[in-house]
């Protein structure tokens, strides 16, 4: 099973690197960019069938290596091909 | 006093480090991170560098290695650990110490001597200088914000933990001194009970005139 997770910053932690981002986007054009932030995904493919027992496993990756709880959320989904 | 200095894929302050400490009279012995005994210490140092190429999160694959489960218990018995630079970085993110170093608020690497002030001089690690003192030490990481949430700041100071704070050649703490970004101008600070220590500056590249700077082994004395 294929699963993806998405770790981003949390609302309140300053993301300088997405505020360069959105500087350089507005620089070449793109005009009414309220908001950017960037974040880190992950594609991870597991031996499992069940979906469930597959995204409990994604959660602890994340609690315990894939995030830093600290400045970031994340979130996992299973991915269908 | 004997000391061993953990050697991650990527480290290059190690033998710098080691240096500093046998010059100041304490043994010192490699420890590379997949062993899985620590010889007989009292202080296990996490030197600088570049642990696993700084990959996910500066430290936070290094805090995963095996040794680091020993240096865990070294930690819970109360003997010394000192992270610098790098190795603050695997400190907080094995959570031996609170907060996260995140990128610096400019986005450059930084390389260059700063003067820190030395705001808790009650410590194991600063005992040598004078409590307020102003000491001259090189910085060099891109990844030296210390950001922590407002509760873990009070904490911090409620408890005497902030240790090293970024500050003008006067010892004044104001935001043009601060190189990163770093709440409350943090350099360097303790956990609770005193035994754990991180710091950004790099006190063995300030422990040799030969260097241009003494100041970092008055950090290298007071661990006697």
């Amino acid at each position: 099973m294929k699963l993806q997770v998405i770790v981003t910053l949390k609302k309140d932690v300053l993301d300088p690197q997405g505020s360069a981002i959105k500087n350089s986007l507005s620089n070449m054009g793109f005009k009414n960019i309220e908001s950017l932030r960037q974040g880190k995904t992950f594609e991870i493919i597991v031996k499992e069938k069940d979906e469930k027992v597959a995204l409990s496993k994604a959660k602890d990756m994340c609690e315990k290596l894939l995030a830093n709880l600290t400045i970031e959320d994340y979130s996992v989904k299973a991915i269908k091909e | 006093m004997k000391a061993s200095v953990i050697v991650f894929p990527g480290s290059n302050c190690d033998r710098d480090v080691k240096i500093s400490l046998e010059k100041f009279g304490i043994k010192t012995s490699m420890v590379w991170h997949a062993d899985t005994k620590l010889p007989k210490s009292d202080l296990v140092v996490l030197p600088g560098g570049f642990s696993y190429g700084d990959y996910l999160r500066c430290g936070s694959i290094a805090s995963k290695s095996k040794i680091m489960k020993e240096v865990m218990i070294h930690s819970k018995k109360g003997a010394l650990v000192m992270g610098i630079c790098n190795g603050f970085q695997v400190l907080v993110e094995s959570q031996l110490l609170p907060g996260v170093l995140i990128r610096n608020i400019n986005l450059k690497f930084i390389c260059k001597n700063v003067t820190v002030k030395v705001t808790n001089n009650k410590t194991n690690f600063t005992s040598k200088t004078k409590r307020n003192s102003v000491i001259e030490i090189p910085i060099a990481h891109n990844e030296g914000n210390y950001f922590a949430s407002k509760d873990i700041i009070n904490e911090l100071e409620d408890n005497n933990q902030i240790v090293l704070q970024y500050c003008d050649a006067s010892g004044n703490i104001t935001e043009q001194s601060n190189p990163n970004g770093s709440i409350k101008n943090i350099a360097g600070i303790v956990n609770k009970r005193g035994n754990v220590f991180g710091l950004m500056p790099h006190p063995e590249r300030a422990s040799d005139e030969l260097l241009g700077g003494m100041d970092g082994s008055l950090i290298f004395k007071s661990l006697k």
